[in-house]
Protein backbone atom coordinates (compact mmCIF):
# COMPACT_ATOMS: atom_id res chain seq x y z
CA UNK A 1 0.00 0.00 0.00
CA UNK A 2 3.09 2.57 0.49
CA UNK A 3 4.25 2.11 -3.18
CA UNK A 4 0.79 3.33 -4.12
CA UNK A 5 1.30 6.47 -1.63
CA UNK A 6 4.30 7.05 -3.36
CA UNK A 7 2.80 7.09 -7.03
CA UNK A 8 0.50 9.22 -5.82
CA UNK A 9 2.63 11.70 -4.18
CA UNK A 10 4.19 11.95 -7.64
CA UNK A 11 1.22 12.88 -9.09
CA UNK A 12 0.57 15.23 -6.87
CA UNK A 13 3.38 16.67 -8.13
CA UNK A 14 2.59 17.28 -11.36
CA UNK A 15 -1.38 18.79 -9.96
CA UNK A 16 0.66 21.37 -8.32
CA UNK A 17 2.84 22.13 -11.11
CA UNK A 18 0.14 22.37 -13.57
CA UNK A 19 -1.92 24.34 -11.20
CA UNK A 20 0.77 26.52 -9.82
CA UNK A 21 3.12 27.28 -12.20
CA UNK A 22 3.29 30.23 -14.71
CA UNK A 23 5.47 29.12 -17.30
CA UNK A 24 4.05 27.20 -20.23
CA UNK A 25 6.56 25.05 -20.36
CA UNK A 26 6.32 24.23 -16.77
CA UNK A 27 2.71 23.40 -16.85
CA UNK A 28 3.83 21.09 -19.54
CA UNK A 29 6.28 19.30 -17.82
CA UNK A 30 3.52 18.99 -14.76
CA UNK A 31 0.92 17.26 -17.67
CA UNK A 32 4.53 14.88 -18.39
CA UNK A 33 4.91 14.44 -14.35
CA UNK A 34 1.27 13.53 -13.96
CA UNK A 35 0.76 10.84 -16.80
CA UNK A 36 3.69 9.51 -15.94
CA UNK A 37 2.29 9.17 -12.47
CA UNK A 38 -0.62 7.29 -13.85
CA UNK A 39 1.05 4.96 -16.24
CA UNK A 40 3.12 3.94 -13.29
CA UNK A 41 0.08 3.05 -11.05
CA UNK A 42 -1.14 1.00 -13.98
CA UNK A 43 1.64 -1.01 -14.24
CA UNK A 44 1.53 -1.37 -10.09
CA UNK A 45 -1.71 -2.79 -10.20
CA UNK A 46 -0.73 -5.51 -12.86
CA UNK A 47 1.67 -6.38 -10.56
CA UNK A 48 2.00 -10.24 -9.36
CA UNK A 49 4.53 -11.05 -6.67
CA UNK A 50 7.57 -13.14 -7.35
CA UNK A 51 5.74 -12.95 -11.03
CA UNK A 52 7.11 -13.40 -14.34
CA UNK A 53 6.87 -11.73 -17.37
CA UNK A 54 4.04 -12.28 -19.91
CA UNK A 55 5.76 -14.02 -22.63
CA UNK A 56 5.94 -17.75 -22.85
CA UNK A 57 8.74 -20.07 -23.53
CA UNK A 58 8.65 -23.65 -25.44
CA UNK A 59 10.40 -25.93 -23.07
CA UNK A 60 8.95 -24.38 -19.63
CA UNK A 61 5.88 -23.71 -18.56
CA UNK A 62 4.64 -20.64 -16.60
CA UNK A 63 2.21 -20.28 -14.27
CA UNK A 64 2.85 -17.47 -12.85
CA UNK A 65 2.53 -14.47 -15.01
CA UNK A 66 1.88 -11.14 -14.60
CA UNK A 67 -1.30 -9.16 -15.88
CA UNK A 68 -0.99 -8.57 -19.32
CA UNK A 69 -3.94 -6.34 -20.18
CA UNK A 70 -2.58 -3.21 -18.87
CA UNK A 71 0.63 -3.38 -19.77
CA UNK A 72 -1.56 -3.49 -23.11
CA UNK A 73 -3.45 -0.29 -22.22
CA UNK A 74 -0.49 1.81 -20.67
CA UNK A 75 1.78 0.70 -23.84
CA UNK A 76 -0.80 3.09 -26.14
CA UNK A 77 -1.29 5.44 -23.45
CA UNK A 78 2.68 6.22 -23.90
CA UNK A 79 2.50 6.29 -27.60
CA UNK A 80 -0.50 9.19 -27.28
CA UNK A 81 1.26 10.91 -24.22
CA UNK A 82 3.83 11.16 -27.23
CA UNK A 83 1.87 13.16 -29.50
CA UNK A 84 -0.02 15.07 -27.55
CA UNK A 85 2.97 16.73 -25.73
CA UNK A 86 4.07 17.43 -29.20
CA UNK A 87 1.14 19.15 -30.13
CA UNK A 88 1.32 20.92 -26.31
CA UNK A 89 4.66 22.06 -27.19
CA UNK A 90 4.44 23.20 -30.84
CA UNK A 91 1.33 25.67 -29.61
CA UNK A 92 3.35 26.97 -26.87
CA UNK A 93 6.40 27.93 -29.56
CA UNK A 94 3.38 29.53 -31.46
CA UNK A 95 2.33 31.31 -28.28
CA UNK A 96 6.19 32.84 -27.96
CA UNK A 97 6.27 33.90 -31.86
CA UNK A 98 3.08 36.02 -30.80
CA UNK A 99 3.77 37.40 -27.87
CA UNK A 100 7.23 36.98 -27.30
CA UNK A 101 7.27 35.74 -23.37
CA UNK A 102 5.97 31.99 -21.98
CA UNK A 103 4.25 33.78 -18.80
CA UNK A 104 0.78 32.82 -18.71
CA UNK A 105 -0.15 36.24 -17.14
CA UNK A 106 1.53 38.49 -19.77
CA UNK A 107 -0.62 37.04 -23.08
CA UNK A 108 -4.20 37.88 -21.42
CA UNK A 109 -4.21 40.61 -24.30
CA UNK A 110 -5.24 39.90 -27.32
CA UNK A 111 -3.29 40.96 -29.95
CA UNK A 112 -2.91 40.59 -33.62
CA UNK B 1 11.13 -4.67 -3.40
CA UNK B 2 13.61 -2.17 -1.84
CA UNK B 3 14.85 -0.81 -5.09
CA UNK B 4 11.52 -0.23 -6.18
CA UNK B 5 10.63 1.90 -3.18
CA UNK B 6 14.46 3.86 -3.60
CA UNK B 7 13.45 4.45 -7.43
CA UNK B 8 10.32 5.61 -6.37
CA UNK B 9 11.42 8.25 -3.45
CA UNK B 10 14.23 9.18 -6.53
CA UNK B 11 11.82 9.69 -9.15
CA UNK B 12 9.68 11.85 -6.76
CA UNK B 13 12.81 13.91 -5.78
CA UNK B 14 13.64 14.56 -9.46
CA UNK B 15 10.02 15.55 -10.22
CA UNK B 16 10.41 18.55 -7.34
CA UNK B 17 13.46 19.34 -8.80
CA UNK B 18 12.09 19.51 -12.30
CA UNK B 19 8.82 21.80 -10.36
CA UNK B 20 11.16 24.17 -8.48
CA UNK B 21 14.63 24.67 -10.33
CA UNK B 22 14.18 28.35 -11.59
CA UNK B 23 16.30 27.07 -15.66
CA UNK B 24 13.79 25.75 -17.98
CA UNK B 25 16.84 23.80 -19.08
CA UNK B 26 17.65 21.87 -15.90
CA UNK B 27 14.25 21.21 -15.32
CA UNK B 28 13.72 19.48 -18.27
CA UNK B 29 16.35 17.21 -17.56
CA UNK B 30 15.37 17.11 -14.62
CA UNK B 31 12.19 15.47 -16.04
CA UNK B 32 14.33 13.16 -18.12
CA UNK B 33 15.74 11.59 -15.09
CA UNK B 34 12.19 11.17 -13.92
CA UNK B 35 11.38 9.51 -17.50
CA UNK B 36 14.23 7.01 -17.67
CA UNK B 37 13.56 5.92 -13.53
CA UNK B 38 10.09 5.22 -14.25
CA UNK B 39 11.99 3.01 -17.41
CA UNK B 40 13.67 1.20 -14.50
CA UNK B 41 10.56 0.41 -12.63
CA UNK B 42 8.76 -0.64 -15.31
CA UNK B 43 11.90 -3.35 -16.06
CA UNK B 44 11.81 -4.29 -12.45
CA UNK B 45 7.81 -4.71 -12.56
CA UNK B 46 8.14 -6.93 -15.84
CA UNK B 47 6.89 -4.93 -18.05
CA UNK B 48 9.20 -5.46 -20.63
CA UNK B 49 7.63 -4.23 -23.71
CA UNK B 50 6.46 -0.93 -21.69
CA UNK B 51 10.22 -0.09 -20.67
CA UNK B 52 11.03 -0.49 -24.02
CA UNK B 53 8.61 2.32 -25.21
CA UNK B 54 8.97 4.03 -22.19
CA UNK B 55 12.52 4.51 -23.03
CA UNK B 56 12.06 5.42 -26.46
CA UNK B 57 9.40 7.72 -25.91
CA UNK B 58 10.97 10.04 -23.37
CA UNK B 59 14.35 10.18 -25.74
CA UNK B 60 12.02 11.60 -28.17
CA UNK B 61 10.10 14.37 -25.59
CA UNK B 62 13.20 15.09 -24.06
CA UNK B 63 14.59 16.00 -27.74
CA UNK B 64 11.25 18.13 -28.24
CA UNK B 65 11.13 20.00 -25.42
CA UNK B 66 14.55 20.86 -25.55
CA UNK B 67 13.94 22.71 -28.94
CA UNK B 68 11.17 24.13 -27.66
CA UNK B 69 13.55 25.63 -24.95
CA UNK B 70 16.74 26.63 -26.38
CA UNK B 71 17.37 30.39 -26.91
CA UNK B 72 14.37 31.94 -25.02
CA UNK B 73 13.98 33.81 -22.32
CA UNK B 74 13.45 32.61 -19.03
CA UNK B 75 12.00 35.71 -17.02
CA UNK B 76 9.12 34.37 -14.04
CA UNK B 77 6.31 36.93 -13.07
CA UNK B 78 6.72 36.48 -9.32
CA UNK B 79 3.94 39.23 -9.00
CA UNK B 80 0.39 38.67 -8.15
CA UNK B 81 -1.93 37.34 -5.99
CA UNK B 82 0.50 34.81 -4.16
CA UNK B 83 -1.96 33.44 -1.11
CA UNK B 84 -4.83 33.08 -2.82
CA UNK B 85 -2.98 30.96 -5.57
CA UNK B 86 -1.47 28.51 -3.31
CA UNK B 87 -4.58 28.61 -0.90
CA UNK B 88 -6.84 27.45 -3.84
CA UNK B 89 -4.18 24.82 -5.16
CA UNK B 90 -3.58 23.51 -1.10
CA UNK B 91 -7.28 23.19 -1.88
CA UNK B 92 -7.36 20.99 -4.95
CA UNK B 93 -4.81 19.00 -3.86
CA UNK B 94 -6.16 17.73 -0.63
CA UNK B 95 -9.56 16.89 -2.19
CA UNK B 96 -7.92 15.17 -4.73
CA UNK B 97 -5.76 13.11 -1.78
CA UNK B 98 -9.09 12.68 0.21
CA UNK B 99 -10.79 11.14 -2.96
CA UNK B 100 -7.82 9.21 -3.77
CA UNK B 101 -7.66 7.60 -0.18
CA UNK B 102 -10.87 6.66 -0.47
CA UNK B 103 -10.40 4.25 -3.62
CA UNK B 104 -6.90 3.30 -2.44
CA UNK B 105 -8.92 1.12 0.48
CA UNK B 106 -10.98 -0.56 -2.32
CA UNK B 107 -8.08 -1.95 -4.54
CA UNK B 108 -6.69 -5.44 -4.22
CA UNK B 109 -3.16 -5.56 -2.35
CA UNK B 110 0.29 -5.29 -3.71
CA UNK B 111 1.36 -7.82 -5.69
CA UNK B 112 -2.17 -9.71 -5.99
CA UNK B 113 -4.10 -8.87 -8.83
CA UNK B 114 -7.32 -9.80 -9.69
CA UNK B 115 -7.18 -11.15 -12.85
CA UNK B 116 -10.53 -11.32 -14.27
CA UNK B 117 -10.01 -11.17 -17.60
CA UNK B 118 -6.38 -11.99 -17.77
CA UNK B 119 -6.78 -15.47 -17.06
CA UNK B 120 -8.68 -16.28 -20.72
CA UNK B 121 -5.59 -14.49 -22.12
CA UNK B 122 -3.28 -16.45 -20.10
CA UNK B 123 -5.20 -19.37 -21.07
CA UNK B 124 -6.26 -19.18 -24.61
CA UNK B 125 -3.78 -16.70 -25.71
CA UNK B 126 -1.10 -18.97 -27.53
CA UNK B 127 -3.50 -21.80 -28.64
CA UNK B 128 -6.20 -18.51 -30.52
CA UNK B 129 -3.27 -16.40 -31.72
CA UNK B 130 0.03 -18.03 -31.66
CA UNK B 131 1.87 -15.14 -30.36
CA UNK B 132 4.55 -16.31 -27.69
CA UNK B 133 4.35 -12.33 -26.42
CA UNK B 134 1.01 -12.01 -24.65
CA UNK B 135 1.10 -7.86 -24.51
CA UNK B 136 1.22 -8.13 -28.70
CA UNK B 137 -1.55 -10.87 -28.69
CA UNK B 138 -3.63 -8.22 -26.79
CA UNK B 139 -2.65 -5.56 -28.60
CA UNK B 140 -2.89 -6.91 -32.01
CA UNK B 141 -5.87 -9.55 -31.73
CA UNK B 142 -7.69 -9.41 -28.28
CA UNK B 143 -8.16 -5.47 -28.20
CA UNK B 144 -7.21 -4.37 -32.23
CA UNK B 145 -10.25 -2.14 -31.82
CA UNK B 146 -8.66 -0.51 -29.45
CA UNK B 147 -5.27 -0.32 -31.11
CA UNK B 148 -6.90 1.45 -33.95
CA UNK B 149 -9.07 3.88 -32.17
CA UNK B 150 -5.38 4.66 -30.75
CA UNK B 151 -3.99 4.92 -34.17
CA UNK B 152 -6.57 7.50 -34.80
CA UNK B 153 -5.78 10.25 -31.98
CA UNK B 154 -2.07 9.46 -32.67
CA UNK B 155 -2.24 10.23 -36.28
CA UNK B 156 -5.20 13.50 -35.29
CA UNK B 157 -2.41 15.05 -32.89
CA UNK B 158 0.30 14.35 -35.94
CA UNK B 159 -2.09 16.26 -38.19
CA UNK B 160 -2.46 18.67 -35.69
CA UNK B 161 1.19 19.44 -35.07
CA UNK B 162 1.26 19.79 -38.77
CA UNK B 163 -1.13 22.02 -39.25
CA UNK B 164 0.06 24.55 -36.36
CA UNK B 165 3.91 24.08 -37.36
CA UNK B 166 3.69 24.66 -40.91
CA UNK B 167 4.97 27.67 -42.51
CA UNK B 168 3.17 28.08 -45.92
CA UNK B 169 0.15 30.27 -46.14
CA UNK B 170 1.16 32.82 -42.83
CA UNK B 171 4.03 34.08 -45.36
CA UNK B 172 1.66 37.48 -46.00
CA UNK B 173 1.43 38.59 -42.53
CA UNK B 174 4.33 37.90 -41.69
CA UNK B 175 7.44 39.91 -40.81
CA UNK B 176 9.01 37.69 -38.42
CA UNK B 177 9.87 34.80 -39.97
CA UNK B 178 13.60 34.76 -39.03
CA UNK B 179 13.26 31.42 -37.14
CA UNK B 180 13.45 28.11 -38.80
CA UNK B 181 12.11 25.01 -37.63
Amino acid sequence: MTIYLLCLILFCCGLYCILRKRNIIKIILGIIIAEYAANLFFILVAYRLNGRAPIFSPDTTITNMVDPLPHALVLTAIVIGLATTALLVIIAMRIYEKYGTFDITKIKELKG
Amino acid sequence: MTELYLLLIFMIIAAIIAIEIKDLLSSIIAVGAVGLGLSIVFLILKAPDVAITQLVVEILCLIILIRATLKKDLLFSTTGRWFLNTLIVAGFISIFLFVAGKALRELPEFGRPIMKVAATYLKEGLSKTGATNLVASVILDFRAYDTLGEATVLFTAVIGVLAVARRVGRKKQGSELEEED
